[in-house]
Formats: structure tokens, sequence, C-alpha cells
């Protein structure tokens, strides 16, 4: 058992000092009953969260988004099958398991959501902010998109055609930003980090 | 089901918020709760429609009041006790009071309509307007629209049928791109694309 976990039991007050919430008694409950029933254990748990909190997220996306502003051969086959070519650099995994990339141009902005629940490319983004998961986010973006992008920030000229994707299968959607002008002389990993999570998830531009 | 969850098109819920800087997990219930709903799936409690039809299944206000790590939470919860892995009294007594779990399902699979077609790219095609009160990945505001197939996706089990027991159905999936206009009569260039197993279509 982990430390971690020690504070959820403490309904003394001793680590914590506020008192402790029906949600946290809720989850601290659910979570005792199902690692007692043998279903779950504490250090799966563990592994599991750290694992999103230190080695899954936009960073992954990122070094994708890269490799395919630099290695034009890499793009064609990220474009062509997104779950071979992420595969290649290493990414798979749960919510990966159907990777579909598509690409912004001058002409087309791509932007992501999942109406039905919180669907998303996990080994490429890591978990989904609260707003990709928020109903006016899930609700409005099908149907308004512009004008969503464009309360985002993301103002889009009157000629480029917006297309959205709705992650309601299996396919998980990641976009492809424009690579910005006058990054010629940059290195795929200064590059990287000029890849935000909202321009793959297609709500802002780089 | 046509329940709180599809909310593709739905209006009043006003401007999206967005964090700066948003961490990972906001408090450390959200971070166990993450990683007990995916240690459920490591150990198979729920497959894909299950879980989600648990959730769909809260109650709606419930729902829109509560974050999204409490719908996982829920559905968890929900699943459990239905499994009879977890006792309802016992799940209350040790949280030291009501544990709000999701309605019961009220719905028997929904086996797809007898359908031979198959799909190519440029095909155009008409969501068909069938409701259930049972697990479908078709969102309600596509029913009844005509789109046109862009893409086709390999043949996987039919969530309307893996969320309701044993049976598996299993069927190819199509990306159905609908214009804005055809969806919403709007004069807004665009499209919005929506992945549709094959039962949810029919010939247009």
């Amino acid at each position: 058992m982990s430390d971690d976990h020690d504070d959820h039991d403490d309904h003394d007050g001793h680590h914590h000092p506020r008192a402790v919430s029906p949600i946290e008694q809720r989850v601290a409950a659910l979570e005792d009953l199902l690692v007692e029933a043998g279903l779950v254990d504490r250090s799966t748990i563990d592994r599991i969260v750290e694992m999103y909190e230190h080695d899954i997220g936009p960073m992954n996306g990122a070094r994708v988004v890269a490799r395919a502003w630099t290695d034009a051969a890499y793009r064609e086959r990220l474009l062509d099958n997104g779950t071979a070519a992420i595969a290649e650099l290493g990414y798979g995994g749960p919510e990966g398991g159907h990777v579909v990339v598509v690409e912004n141009t001058g002409d087309v902005h791509n932007v992501v959501v999942c109406t039905l629940c919180s669907c998303y490319p996990w080994p490429l983004l890591g978990l989904p902010p609260n707003w990709y998961k928020s109903p006016p986010y899930r609700s409005r973006v099908v149907r308004e998109p512009r004008v969503v992008l464009a309360e985002m920030g993301c103002e889009l000229p009157d000629s480029v055609e917006v297309r959205v994707w709705d992650s309601s299968a299996e396919a998980r959607y990641l976009v492809l930003p424009e690579r910005p002008a006058g990054t010629e002389a940059m290195s795929e990993e200064e590059l990287a980090d000029l890849v935000t999570r909202d321009a793959m998830i297609g709500v802002a531009r780089l | 089901m046509d329940g709180i969850h599809d909310l593709g098109g739905a209006e009043g819920f006003g401007r999206v918020v967005a964090e700066r800087d948003e961490p990972v997990f906001h408090t450390d219930w959200e971070r166990r709760a993450c990683g007990l709903t995916m240690g459920t799936f490591l150990a198979q409690l729920s497959n894909g429609g299950q879980f989600r039809h648990a959730i769909e299944r809260m109650d709606p206000i419930h729902y829109l009041m509560s974050s999204y790590y409490e719908h996982w939470l829920t559905g968890v919860a929900t699943r459990a006790v239905e499994a009879g892995i977890v006792e309802r009294d016992e799940l209350e007594r040790r949280a030291g009071g009501h544990f709000p779990l999701s309605q019961p399902v009220t719905a028997h699979p929904r086996l797809p309509s007898p359908s031979e077609a198959q799909f190519a790219v440029g095909d155009a095609v008409r969501v068909r307007n069938v409701a259930t009160s049972g697990h479908t990945r078709c969102p309600q505001y596509v029913r009844r629209a005509r789109g046109t197939v862009v893409r086709v996706d390999p043949a996987v089990s039919l969530p309307d049928v893996e969320a309701h027991g044993d049976e598996r159905v299993v069927e190819p999936q199509y990306c159905v791109r609908f214009d804005l206009r055809e969806l919403w009569g709007s004069d807004e260039a665009g499209a919005v694309h929506v992945d549709l197993w094959q039962s949810y279509l029919e010939p247009a």
C-alpha cells in the first residue's frame, strides 16, 4: 500500500486537516472494496496514474508532428496509416488502437470532438482537458464550429473549410497542424517544442 | 439511448471554458478514480459498451452536475454492483452516506436489421431512423441525415450488442461526412464526420 493511499484512509484528520468530502469517501470506499474483492490492486492503480502524469501526454503527439514536418516520407505514412506510423516512434496502447491523422492546410482546418463521451488519442495527447469533456464543447462544436473556434481564440478566414471529426466509433483522431512559417532552420526537437495540445485537437493554430 | 450524454447539437450550454495550464488531475480523488477505472478495464469488469452504457444510465441531473471523473466513478460502481462484486449497502456504509448509482438497464440488445449492404468510399448513405433505449454509438443528431462515406474502417464488435450481453455482432465501420447545411440548415460551409457502424446506415 502506498503512502498516497494511506492519506485516503485517514479519517482522523491527521494528514488532512479539512473534512473528507463525500466524493473522496466514495472513491476510497469503492477502491477499498474492489481491492478487497481482488479485482484491482493499488500498485496497478499507482502505475497507471503515474504513467499519465509523467510519460503519456501531448509531448508524444508533438514528436509525431515534428517528425512529419521534417520527413516527407514519414508524413505520407502517417496520413496513410496513423496507427502504424506512431508505432514507429514507439506509441500505441489504450485508445491508440486505430489512429487517424488529419492534416491542416491553407484551405482546410480540422477539429476533433467526442459528442457522446470523451474519446481522445491517449497515447499521443494523454488524458483530455476538462473543456474537451464538457457539455459546451461537445454540444456546440459540431453545430457551429467556426463560432466555437473563434471564441477559443482560433479565428479562421472564410476561405478555410472547417472539418469536424466526431470520434464516435473506434478511430481516434490527431490533427497535423501546419508548420509555422520561419521555422526552416529549426531542428526536429525545437519544432516539437512549438506544437501544442490544442493545435493537435484543432482548437488552435500555430 | 437518447440520453443526456448524447450532446451533439444541444443548445443552451454556453461558452467553452478552458482552464490555463490545467493539471492532469485536479485533486487526489480524481487521480484515484481515474486509475481505479483503468484498473477495472484491465480486469475486464466491463467492455467499452457496458462501461459507456453504465454512464449513460446516470440520472441526467447527476450527469450534468458532476465532473467527468465522477461519471467514471459512478459507471464503475454501477458495473461492480450489477456484476455482484460489491454490494450497494456495503458501498454506502463505507462511503458514510448515499452513493448514487446509475439507473437499471431497461433494454435488450438491439440486434441489427438484416443488411447485406457494404458501402464504399463515395457512396451516398442515410442514417437509419432507429431509436433505442439501449446503448448505441449512433448520435441522435445524424439520425435521418444524408451523408457520404469518406473512409471504410475495419469490422469490429457492434457496441449496441456487446453492451447488453455475451452476443457479438461484427460489422464494418464507416466514416461519413455530413454537410453542416444538411445537419443544421446553416449557411456555414463545412462538414462533420461521424464514424458509424454498418447497421446504422442505409443506401441513400
